[in-house]
């Protein structure tokens, strides 16, 4: 059996990969997806604590997680969309309409 | 075979009916063609929920789960409060800025419900369902002029960072799950104290993560960066929603979290929220000294509000946290007070957000300059306005909880912020009019006005009814 320990650090090491993606990726859509690695590392951390401990709620976050993260995706690209009606891009170092 | 029970649905009234009137709402919209009805229709949803509210029993239902107290009472009282303020700002600004459709008042009733979800949450799966709510709500009000590339950058920014500090959220969750077997506030408390983990260093990283993801919530530095952005950029009447309610909402699952959960690791978090709250303050009203936009610099000001409310949090005590419930309460009618004045000078072609634009405005409306003299002497704190009560209540609930010199840095920060307030002021009655600014005022945006500011001085001149109140309300926390 795989040790609970090997899906922590699985799940770590996604989770760093989406911070590193997020904070280092200039493209809203990329960025956008590094937040979905995180969400997904989360899952996978909450499903092996679930089953080691024999323990249902990890499991039952684990599909709210999913749902909200699809409803979540939705508004993004929406979003996206609406501001790439009006300005030609996805990339957030022409996002400068406010500084300071 | 476990029998099926049903759970007492009692407690949980007040949010069935906010679902069932949100829903009305969305449905209303397709059959009204006036948009008015709409918002008439949302401000009677809230005096229902309101009236609902105040038959409801004190009671923890679906196994703990969700909890209705005085605790969770008050803060939904501060949601209402915000929906109806916001509602009656909305009605002209929205046919101004020529977005005048129904879901808005959907949106807000949404968000609104997803923050008394979180302010009765006793587990974190409800915590994070109320948060994603509330949250998601929001994200598409700050979008929602389409056409304006300011209010979709609002919304990217306000989005991006909200669903990153939201994943930061579910990794608390998921050590703190891991390592105690549950998700329930009280049982992870016990499971702590019993096993003895105060010094766990999963407990720690869990305490962190939780503590980022709300300071992501409540704009505290150095989580703050998206919010001068989504504040200006987002439609002014959703900057005042959002700089009132959401951040109430943080601060209701600060509290229940940080006090219950981890309330044996006391001297752990206020160890990571003291530097926080001085940095907010600090960086708050620092910053704002060099705003030229009004939306702008209400936004670092919100910020260096959430500094001042941390104080109370910090304290730790149940006087720190009712000073903290009054202090909302106040921020809500002084904050939402002063958008409303400059929601006021929005007219047909004229933006109204610039600190220039107030110059003279004590000649051409001294009705409209001497309001947001009340609300910028409130922000301020100087008496008899409420801002000076509540900052009162707060600075001495910290003394009393041993940090006076915490107190200390706090008040020379709100001296500062003097300046940027008091210049406001003075722009308004000591220049001379540049351009005649017309005002567009309507017998709705007059009704909230008159509440708020009635609202600043009453509560300033007789604070302890409001006090007394919050201190019940903790009582049974």
């Amino acid at each position: 059996m795989v040790p609970l320990n090997w899906y922590l650090m699985l799940s770590t090491v996604v989770f760093m990969i989406g911070v590193f993606g997020f904070l280092t990726r200039k493209n809203i859509i990329i960025m956008f997806i590094s937040v979905e690695l995180m969400l997904n590392a989360v899952n996978i951390s909450l499903v092996s604590f679930s089953h080691f401990l024999q323990d249902l709620r990890g499991h039952i976050l684990v599909f709210f997680i999913i749902t909200v993260a699809a409803a979540e995706a939705a508004i993004g690209l929406a979003l996206i969309i609406a501001l790439f009606r009006n300005k030609t891009t996805a990339h957030v170092d022409e996002m400068t309409e406010m500084k300071g | 075979m476990p029998e099926f029970v049903m759970p007492d649905l009692a407690p949980v009234m007040p949010e069935i009916v906010m679902t069932i009137l949100a829903l009305v709402t969305l449905i209303a919209d397709i059959i009204f063609k006036r948009k008015e009805t709409l918002a008439i229709l949302s401000i009677a949803s809230v005096v229902l929920v309101f009236f609902v509210l105040f038959g409801t029993p004190f009671k923890t239902t679906f196994n703990g789960m969700f909890i209705a107290d005085g605790y969770s009472l008050f803060f939904k009282l501060i949601f209402l409060l915000n929906v109806v303020l916001t509602v009656l700002i909305s009605m002209r600004y929205l046919v101004i800025e020529r977005v005048n459709f129904g879901e808005y008042y959907s949106l807000i009733l949404f968000a609104t419900l997803g923050m008394m979800l979180m302010a009765s949450a006793g587990d974190l799966i409800v915590l994070y369902l109320g948060l994603e709510l509330m949250a998601l709500s929001t994200y598409i009000l700050a979008g929602f002029i389409t056409y304006d590339m300011k209010s979709n950058e609002a919304a990217m920014k306000y989005f991006l960072l909200g669903a990153f500090a939201s994943a930061f959220l579910l990794y608390g969750i998921s050590m703190i799950y891991g390592l105690t077997g549950t998700t329930d506030l009280n049982a992870i408390s016990e499971y702590i104290i019993l096993n003895g983990l105060t010094a766990n260093p999963v407990v720690m990283l869990s305490m962190i993560l939780f503590a980022v993801a709300f300071s992501f919530k409540i704009a505290a530095v150095p989580f703050h960066m998206w919010a001068p952005d989504a504040y200006e950029g987002a439609p002014t009447s959703v900057t005042a929603f959002m700089s009132v309610g959401p951040k109430a909402a943080g601060f209701a699952v600060l509290g229940r979290v940080f006090l219950i959960a981890f309330g044996s690791v006391r001297m752990d978090w206020s160890a990571v929220l003291i530097p926080i709250a001085i940095l907010t303050m600090g960086v708050g009203n620092i910053v704002a000294l060099s705003q030229t936009n009004i939306k702008r610099m209400l936004a670092y000001s919100s910020i260096a509000h959430a500094g001042y409310a941390l104080l109370g949090i910090i304290a730790g005590t149940g006087e720190g946290l009712a000073s903290v419930m009054n202090y909302l309460l106040i921020y809500a009618f002084m904050n939402i007070g002063a958008f409303a004045v400059i929601i006021m000078l929005r007219t047909e072609g004229f933006k109204g957000d610039t600190i220039t634009d107030y110059e003279g405005l004590a000649k051409s409306h001294p009705l409209a300059a001497a309001l947001m003299l009340v609300f910028m002497f409130s922000l301020t704190g100087i008496p008899p306005t409420a801002g000076f009560m509540g900052k009162l209540y707060i600075f001495m609930s910290a003394v009393y909880a041993g940090y006076t010199w915490l107190v200390v840095v706090a008040v020379i920060f709100s001296a500062i912020s003097a300046y940027f307030y008091l210049r406001i002021v003075m722009y308004m009655y000591m220049r001379e009019p540049k351009e005649s600014v017309s005002l567009a005022a309507t017998p709705a945006l007059g009704i909230a006005l008159a509440i708020t500011a009635a609202a600043v001085i009453i509560i300033g001149v007789l604070p302890s009814a409001v006090v007394s109140f919050a201190r019940a309300a903790v009582a049974g926390f």
